[in-house]
């Protein structure tokens, strides 16, 4: 559609902008200015200069946190974006089956962070959880409040259980956009079930999956409530994400310059990633175009 | 190649189709030969693409038979039937480059490259992208995926039947008639059988040997464009072919002579007495102005350039006349004269088979 | 209609997700000493003790109606402001559009821990700590870029000739806006409604951080109950359940958009 042009516009944009500034630019500043500066308690600050950047730079206890993140959300990428294109290519296309699998599906994105983690909490505990019952039933030496493995693993399932269905319905979507005649003219020219999907459905949802990888990327860096009520970060700092490390900073240990610096360069590094990431993405559609 | 036959075929969209009604496609049996060139022609919603859909394999009939020469194919899926279909919007792979789309049914079957090389080319000419063969089909015009569709769906030289689901809707008319000449000489070259669907008569009529005409889930004829413009087998083709469509009159009717509100209209044969809604039909071309017949009232005269459309009533009916270039336009009220031989008696619709010659006067 | 395969894969997934729910449901039906004395796949000494202890305790009910309010508060200002600010982007090119149009889509990668020490010191300043509408406006920084982004994708899609007639009409732009073009995208209205909703009622980081006694989040009561009284799992796993109700209840009314809204109106 050809836009006008028209700087009134602005009055339109307004009441967000002020909005956004009150909730956004002001409490960002906030912490720009702490990241500069020291203090000893009674409200008195001295300028730090970029003190406590080169220290979060250099922190150990940082770069072992951005590592766990770093893995935890390439290991949900790689199982939640198949498993959810899986899940949308095998759903019912019309009708009541697909009405009850969405409502189903859309189950788990509606559960407050908390109760997510509480559900996995009492789910997998080898006392009074299902899971943890059945494991222990079988033989398999599980708990997650003291083997760091099994705690990742029950971390990232349930992470899995959270929002796959969000990948998954977002690619159900990107289907449903196809029309009944692309699958007919594939059926004449005789394609394979894969040819299918590499050439007729992939290509359609690739809008749709751009989006689903740039939610479940910003989400999942930022992912601190469910993780910090199942496992508290635990055991020992085997799943302290980046978020849980900055609230025990912040707000447990109250060291607010080191948090400060910390919160920009974690904001910044998701805003390079989602940045090169949207912009590979759609230059490679470019490409695509004569 | 084979002969197409449809034994029997009815189809409904429901599971359980309680009268006639809900039928899409009422019970009935048609024969496509071997190597005809055949327009499927009908206004929207008449059944024609599911029709299509059921030769092809996408739809299963829910009663009766289709069959590839002796062999019953009505439970066969699509790939074993050997079809090519072309559709009505543009269905490319986006991904794929033209020469990759055109190559994708033959690949698809295990060709060797060479042949792929060599028939890809072929096509390529044909519908005139020997040019674009390299860019991806993505950023393309409609005009040209359609023609990427179409070129897919005659790079199969081995096919029972092409089957074209108005093919031409998207593309600009002067590029229409390229196509249709293409396909047209392609049928001469290569016989295939062809169905070609529309609702277009003049594509119809330019295209086929042979017009299957239906209408409301029936196939009501099947002829040259001759014999649909000069004995319709139905109302409904007298109205839907020509332009503008028959002329229809309430009338009775014994032997050879008409009744139209008492007037009496002589019949080129002579009919036998029929029940039902009685009508006579005569196209527009065969009708002209006369000193005396019957009475009718002119409304306007338009000019649509090769000829002029006299549109007036006769008791309440309209009726359409052509006019010769030379006549005068007349004005008001005058009289119509209708060539005999050139009239249709239809009875509740279908027409009634003349039982022998007119008697002599 | 297809393959059972496809049906096999489905009922897996689904009771993939389903499982979980089912065993909290489970629990919350069960008197506490069935939860840490037996295991049960299924309540045998049925209660609901559970529920009528959250039920009538004002500690514990007053956080769903807490959490109710500032849900509330927050969909109808984000979508208010929204509104206007998504047709602005829709219909105009204006200074600095495209960067502001960015600018804005950050805010949604911000994570709320950055922003927890800096909102609690920022609305303690003025006065708003432990109010429904601190928690309201602290959620307008991811929800208000969401719904402009979801509304100006609904709004492409109306053809700009509608304004154009409307206007020649005589229509004065908020007439316009209120009685003819808000209608159309109702179902995108509703859309970035749902995602408002859903967003600000599963947060719990800065609705904690926030509040104390007044405003205190159901999501928050339930977490310092662990914390306090430790095993009441019948309790808790009961106030679990009930979380549940509010978002089933809106899926249910939107269901028929979900598909629709997953695409935001961007396929």
């Amino acid at each position: 559609m050809d836009k006008s042009w028209n700087n009134r516009a602005w009055f339109l944009v307004l009441p967000v902008l002020l909005l956004v500034a009150f909730s956004a630019v002001i409490p960002l500043m906030t912490v720009v200015n702490y990241s500069v500066q020291d203090t000893f308690g009674n409200n008195e600050f001295f300028w730090a200069g970029l003190e406590w950047f080169e220290e979060t730079i250099t922190s150990e206890r940082i770069h072992a946190a951005l590592g766990r993140q770093v893995l935890f959300t390439a290991i949900i990428l790689a199982i939640e974006v198949p498993l959810g294109i899986f899940v949308a290519l095998n759903m019912p296309k019309k009708g009541f089956w697909a009405s009850l699998c969405l409502i189903l599906m859309a189950m788990p994105l509606l559960i407050p962070f908390n109760v997510v983690g509480t559900i996995w909490q009492i789910f997998g505990r080898v006392d009074i959880g299902l899971l943890g019952r059945t494991l222990t039933a079988m033989g398999i030496d599980y708990n997650y409040t003291s083997d760091w493995l099994d705690a990742w693993v029950t971390v990232i399932v349930m992470d899995v259980w959270h929002w796959t269905s969000l990948v998954a319905l977002l690619c159900y979507a990107g289907l449903q956009s196809i029309p009944e005649a692309y699958y007919q003219a594939a059926k004449i020219d005789q394609a394979s079930r894969w040819a299918v999907f590499r050439y007729i459905e992939l290509p359609k949802m690739r809008g749709v999956l751009l989006i689903a990888v740039l939610l479940r990327f910003m989400d999942s860096f930022m992912i601190y409530t469910e993780p910090f009520v199942v496992t508290g970060g635990g055991p020992g700092n085997s799943t302290t994400f980046l978020s849980i490390d900055l609230v025990k900073m912040a707000i447990g240990q109250f060291d607010l310059g080191p948090a400060a610096a910390f919160s920009i360069i974690y904001f910044l590094v998701i805003l390079l990633v989602s940045w090169v990431f949207y912009t590979v993405m759609t230059n490679l559609d470019r490409e695509d175009r004569p | 190649m084979a002969r197409i036959t449809l034994s029997n075929l009815a189809h409904s969209y429901l599971p359980k189709p309680r009268g006639e009604a809900d039928f899409a496609l009422k019970e009935m049996d048609h024969v496509w030969q071997d190597g005809g060139a055949y327009a499927l022609l009908g206004a929207s919603g008449c059944g024609k693409t599911t029709l299509l859909n059921i030769i092809s394999g996408l739809l299963r009939p829910s009663r009766g038979r289709v069959l590839f020469g002796e062999r019953d194919v009505t439970d066969a899926p699509t790939a074993e039937r050997n079809i090519a279909q072309v559709f009505q919007f543009p269905v490319v792979y986006d991904t794929m480059t033209v020469r990759e789309n055109l190559a994708f049914p033959l690949r698809n079957r295990g060709r060797d490259a060479a042949y792929v090389e060599a028939r890809v080319g072929q096509i390529a000419r044909m519908i005139g992208m020997e040019g674009a063969l390299d860019t991806r089909a993505r950023g393309l015009t409609a005009d040209a995926k359609q023609k990427i569709s179409l070129g897919r769906g005659m790079v199969r030289e081995d096919v029972n039947a092409i089957l074209f689901d108005e093919p031409l809707t998207v593309i600009d008319p002067h590029m229409k008639w390229e196509l249709r000449t293409q396909l047209k000489r392609l049928h001469r070259e290569f016989g295939h059988t062809m169905i070609y669907v529309t609702h277009d008569q003049t594509e119809a009529l330019t295209f086929a040997d042979k017009v299957v005409v239906m209408h409301e889930g029936r196939v009501v004829q099947t002829g040259t464009p001759e014999e649909l413009f000069e004995t319709p087998g139905h109302t409904f083709v007298g109205y839907f072919i020509g332009s503008p469509g028959m002329n229809l009159f309430e009338a009775e009717v014994s032997g050879d002579m008409a009744r139209v509100m008492g007037h009496p209209v002589p019949l080129g044969a002579t009919y036998p007495p029929t029940g039902g809604r009685v009508q006579i039909g005569v196209r527009p071309e065969f009708v002209s102005l006369a000193d005396a017949g019957l009475p009718v009232t002119i409304r306007r005269i338009e000019d649509v350039g090769r000829h002029r459309i006299l549109r007036g009533e006769v008791f309440g009916q309209p009726v359409n006349l052509l006019l010769p270039e030379d006549r005068p336009a007349a004005t008001g009220s005058a009289f119509l004269q209708l060539a005999p031989e050139k009239i249709n008696v239809y009875s509740d619709d279908w027409r009634v088979q003349p039982v022998g010659a007119r008697r002599a006067a | 209609m297809k393959r059972p395969g496809s049906a096999l894969v489905m009922v897996l997934y689904l009771l993939f997700l389903l499982i979980p729910i089912y065993w909290l449901v489970n629990m919350s039906l069960k008197t506490n000493a069935e939860i840490t004395r037996s295991f049960t796949l299924w309540p045998h000494d049925l209660t609901f003790q559970n529920y009528r202890t959250i039920l009538t305790d004002p500690a514990w009910y007053m956080g769903y109606v807490n959490s109710l309010i500032y849900v509330v508060m927050n969909t109808a200002i984000s979508i208010t402001v929204a509104l206007p600010a998504a047709y602005a982007f829709s219909r105009y090119r204006f200074l600095g559009d495209k960067h502001l149009f960015f600018w804005l889509l950050t805010n949604r990668m911000a994570p709320p821990a950055v922003f927890a020490l800096p909102f609690f010191q920022l609305y303690s300043s003025v006065g708003l700590f432990d109010t429904h509408i601190a928690v309201a406006l602290a959620h307008c920084l991811f929800n208000v870029p969401l719904a402009v982004w979801i509304l100006e994708g609904f709004m492409r899609g109306v053809p700009k000739e509608i304004d154009e007639t409307a206007y020649i009409d005589g229509y004065s732009f908020p007439r316009f806006f209120v009685k003819i073009f808000m209608p159309l995208i109702a179902s995108g209205i509703g859309v970035a409604a749902f995602f408002c909703f859903m967003f600000s009622w599963v947060e719990l980081l800065l609705s904690r951080t926030l509040t104390s006694v007044n405003a205190k989040p159901i999501a928050a009561t339930m977490t310092r109950t662990v914390s306090a009284s430790g095993l009441d799992w019948g309790v808790l796993a009961a106030a679990g359940v009930l979380t549940l109700i509010p978002g089933g209840l809106v899926i249910w009314f939107v269901r028929n958009y979900i598909a629709k809204g997953f695409a935001l109106g961007r396929v």
